[in-house]
């Protein structure tokens, strides 16, 4: 076998290799790029309750069209088709008998889990106090709803627990279901049993939901009527269709681009192939980097390619531009060195991201850092071995001339271009305090549009948005249970003093077995009881032998058994249980979300007197908005870090190959001017920057300085050759090509990267012609 | 120009009673000229339960068409506000409200007092059969549910007052307890 043929069979072995490591890839377009890889233990209750808490998982549903009773009717409808679907744990539209099942629970087991019950409730006075309580309240315009229950509930008990339950706004009604403030739109909530973060399970309930909605709509013979459907998951399910059309239009797009620069530049079949080698190579090595390390491949990550593709075309480009009247070997010697170092720069940036706890910016640090370096090994080993000395290229010398020209004008333009950078520097200075996107919605692929109609659900729907929370770790059960209840009389205080409108625990419907058996023991023995409320009524309008009903009620309530978790199935305060009580590998936790007090207080709680009213009672208040800012600011700093380090990392590496201040000022200065230029182009372009765009700062000086070498090692030669002005601008082509396709994208992540670095790859090479050679050429 | 209309209008005024008895149409037109104003109330509840009724007073207030404050002071400050479809009630320190949109029988129940207050015999017609008795200056309302939902509440209302003025409501109960609503107005400034 000949050098081409093992060549190609080594290749071609590693390429099988990678496509079954491909093949057997998870690919995921989830939410998880954007969360730590190692979340605090405040980040780690974030990452939870994106993933698999409730709000994750609920769907507001609006039904639009037709009148309000045929929005009602198909409420209805869709309320009992999808009740009985083992998809969706929980559907609420409002209708009447809903909550059926919940009341009679609260109130056959109103005395464990009343907090009133204390023994001193049923001494005599206590008796006497809470009856006339009761009494008082009949005269209320309430009276009428309390009235049937009075016989077997004179202490109020049932009222005592529902008003503990306040659940906040409550949907506008219409027709009998809850409807939107302005009466045009039916609602419904819908929990689906699947995990936020399993985007499979919700598109697949969300297509239940639609399927179901357009039978139930037949039904109800609307046929006009609309459905929209927002939430998490639908975002989810959203952002995944539009990481992976983006994926495909994007790479097919720079793909095709460069293939056509390709073919204008080779005008053969044969090179074309052999030059999009190292691409194919580096892509599929990028994906096999990714898929072996981190186990999961993001969606965003494969849509880097299209960049890649820009970046890994450049060193055949080289290969087959400079090497053509020169011979591989000659090639070797004289520019691989160059290109060699140009690759590392490049990999210097690309490595720099690797340290990110950012999970998507690890992954596309890993993921360019193996296609580059992959490319560049193929163009150096295997590429020669199989193009063989037989690649006539077209003569480019005629573009070699404007060229010359061009840097010529561009020299002239120095002082101009380093006032230009002056002003832009300024203007950056200037506006620094309006230069950055404050928070993570700033990577958020969810379009404005469709943020701000889910909001617009979500206020009409009153669904919580659980900002405020506070959580509790414990051993088993038991101790959770206790430690929420707790907690939760130290909430009472707040509640009482109005620092907080009111907060949910699954205590109270699942008290903790200890307060379960306090209670019981405070209920009187029915004989005592008898004698006691005789003396308590003995004035009362309502006279004791009318309670007989009462007694009988205690008797029941002291030989009843304990509440466990098993006895609030089927009612939706399991629901609510369990979504509040969570067992975790090392234990169990609680979480008690916050209402904000509301009215003129606002929607934001003050957060510090919660903090030491909790403090000692070993919970941890969360505010969501904060950490999701304080997450964001994290990513910041840290990318800042890793760019400052990448950008060291590859100053160092110049230094110690130049070995010449000069020579590493003149390689430098270019970069730095093109990145201040572009940034300032990016600004007055009206986009606001986030992380991204700083990794793309990194990125201009990582790819850039490839350029700025060449120009470089034609100072040292004292002469810049036709073919190697004409790949250079061919080979910055591509790249500008690569990456400025990812300008087109609407996925935050990658446009800024293509926005900065697309531009900032073409004003390298310019600036750095611009500066080379002797000083007042 | 005026003069001349408002003569009319009292020569109108004279010649109506003559023409026509006392009827619910005139009721109506006396209740709706009625634009609001305040009252003291005391309400008796006759309960089968107690042996004793139930007694409550405080002042009301009345805003036509639809916004109506009743606020109890004995024997518990309790303040009670009616403002088109949204009933709320603020007891102690809790606060409940209620869209009575949600409820079509208590909607019903809301609609006698405010239809009456406010003169507006359609809202009236839509839940209750009307029998007028008396004459303009002591007049008696009854209104008999017609829906079954409404009846298995409250078997009947009987309002009376004299011309725009409302004087007590009387709720009779299906399960045979009735409360009595007895209010004197305030003069106004």
């Amino acid at each position: 076998m000949n050098a081409a043929g093992r060549a190609f069979l080594i290749w071609l072995l590693a390429m099988l290799a990678g496509a079954v490591v491909v093949w057997n890839s998870h690919f995921s377009a989830d939410m998880s790029f954007f969360l730590p890889g190692k979340p605090s233990p405040t980040q780690q209750v974030l990452v939870d309750q994106l993933k698999e808490g409730v709000v994750s998982r609920l769907l507001m549903v609006a039904i639009e069209g037709g009148d309000a009773a045929q929005r009602a009717a198909i409420s209805r409808q869709l309320h009992g088709r999808l009740e009985k679907l083992p998809e969706f744990v929980a559907v609420e539209n409002g209708q009447a008998g809903s909550l059926d099942a919940d009341r009679d629970f609260l109130f056959r087991h109103r005395y464990l889990l009343s907090p009133a019950i204390k023994p001193e409730r049923f001494t005599v006075d206590g008796l006497r106090d809470s009856i006339a309580n009761s009494v008082d309240l009949l005269a209320s315009p309430a009276g009428m709803l309390i009235k049937p229950l009075l016989p077997r509930d004179p202490t109020g008990e049932m009222i005592e627990l529902l008003s503990g339950l306040n659940a906040g706004a409550q949907p506008n009604v219409s027709e009998g279901v809850w409807a939107s403030r302005d009466g045009e739109r039916a609602l419904l909530l819908i929990q689906s049993a699947a995990l936020g973060s399993d985007t499979d399970a919700q598109e697949r309930a969300i297509a239940t939901i639609r399927n179901q909605f357009a039978e139930s709509r037949q039904d109800a013979g609307v046929s006009d009527a609309r459905i929209e459907i927002s939430g998490p998951g639908v975002f989810a399910v959203k952002s995944r269709e539009t990481i992976k059309s983006e994926v495909s239009k994007l790479s097919a797009i720079s793909m095709l681009a460069i293939v056509a620069v390709l073919f204008f530049v080779y005008r053969s079949a044969r090179l074309l192939s052999l030059g999009l080698l190292p691409v194919v190579s580096g892509a599929l090595a990028g994906v096999v980097a990714v898929s072996l390390v981190y186990g999961t491949v993001f969606g965003i990550t494969v849509g880097f390619g299209a960049a890649l593709i820009g970046e890994a075309v450049d060193y055949s480009i080289y290969y087959f531009v400079q090497s053509g009247r020169l011979g591989a070997a000659e090639w070797r010697a004289r520019f691989w060195p160059t290109i060699r170092l140009g690759v590392l720069t490049s990999v210097c940036g690309f490595a720099a991201l690797l340290f990110s706890g950012f999970p998507g910016l690890a992954q596309l640090g890993l993921y360019s850092l193996s296609g580059v370096l992959t490319a560049a090994l193929v163009t150096r080993f295997t590429l020669p071995a199989l193009a063989g000395n037989d690649h006539p290229i077209r003569d480019l010398a005629h573009l070699a001339p404007p060229l010359k020209r061009a840097i010529g004008i561009l020299q002239g333009l120095r002082w101009l271009i380093i006032l230009l950078t002056v002003a832009a520097a300024t203007l950056l200075v200037v506006n620094r305090h309006q230069l950055w996107h404050p928070n993570l919605s700033a990577l958020s692929t969810v379009s404005a549009e469709d943020s701000a109609a889910d909001a617009a659900l979500r206020a009409d729907i009153g669904a919580p948005d659980s900002r405020y929370m506070a959580v509790i770790t414990a051993a088993d059960r038991e101790a959770a249970l206790q430690a929420a209840e707790r907690a939760g009389q130290k909430l009472d205080t707040l509640v009482a003093e109005g620092v907080i409108g009111g907060y949910d625990s699954p205590a109270r419907f699942l008290p903790s077995q200890a307060t379960q058996a306090i209670r019981r023991a405070s209920l009187p023995a029915v004989d005592e009881l008898a004698a006691r409320l005789q003396l308590a009524q003995a004035d009362s309008p309502l006279a004791a032998n009318k309670l007989g009903a009462f007694l009988d009620e205690i008797a029941l309530a002291r030989a009843q058994g304990n509440i466990s978790r098993q006895t609030l199935d089927g009612t939706s305060l399991a629901l609510a249980v369990d979504s509040l009580l969570l067992q975790r590998p090392d234990g169990w936790s609680v979480l008690l979300p916050l209402r904000p007090p509301g009215g003129e207080k606002g929607v934001d709680i003050d957060i510090e007197p919660v903090r030491a009213a909790l403090a000692g009672s070993g919970a941890l208040l969360i505010d969501m908005k904060v950490e999701f800012d304080r997450l964001y600011n994290d990513y910041l700093d840290e990318a800042t870090l890793l760019s400052l380090a990448g950008f060291v990392a590859i100053v160092a590496l110049l230094a110690v190959t130049l070995r010449s201040a000069r020579r590493l000022g003149a390689v430098l200065l270019p970069l730095l001017l093109a990145v201040i230029l572009i940034v300032a182009g990016v600004h007055l372009a009206g986009e606001k920057l986030h992380l991204m765009h700083l990794i793309g700062m990194l990125l201009i000086v990582a790819v850039g300085s490839n350029y700025a070498l060449f120009f470089d090692r034609a100072g040292k030669e004292q002469r810049l050759d036709a073919p190697t002005l004409a790949s250079m601008a061919i080979a910055n082509l591509t790249t500008a090509i690569g990456f400025g396709t990812l300008a087109l994208s609407s996925v935050p992540v990658l446009h800024a990267v293509g926005i900065t670095v697309g531009p900032g790859a073409v004003l390298a090479l310019l600036l750095s012609a611009c500066f080379s050679g002797k000083d007042g050429d | 120009m005026i003069k001349r209309l408002v003569g009319c209008l009292f020569l109108l005024a004279l010649a109506l009673p003559a023409s026509a008895a006392f009827d619910v149409g005139q009721l109506m037109t006396d209740l709706a000229k009625n634009k609001g104003g305040k009252a003291r109330f005391t309400e008796k509840k006759f309960i089968s339960l107690l042996d004793k009724p139930v007694v409550s007073s405080g002042e009301m207030s009345y805003t036509a068409p639809d916004r109506l404050e009743k606020r109890t002071l004995v024997p518990k400050v309790e303040t009670l506000l009616l403002d088109k479809d949204m009933l709320s009630i603020e007891r102690e320190k809790q606060k409940f409200s209620i869209n009575l949109a949600n409820q079509p029988e208590a909607l019903a129940f809301v609609d006698s007092i405010r239809g009456t207050l406010s003169g507006n015999r359609a809202a009236l017609e839509k839940n209750y059969a009307l029998h007028l008795s008396g004459n303009a200056d002591k007049w008696v309302l009854t209104l008999l549910p017609s829906d079954q939902k409404i009846s298995a509440l409250v078997l009947r209302i009987t309002v009376s007052g004299s011309r725009g003025l409302v004087r007590s409501i009387e709720y009779l109960q299906a399960d045979g307890d009735r409360s009595v609503l007895n209010m004197e107005p305030i003069a106004s400034k």
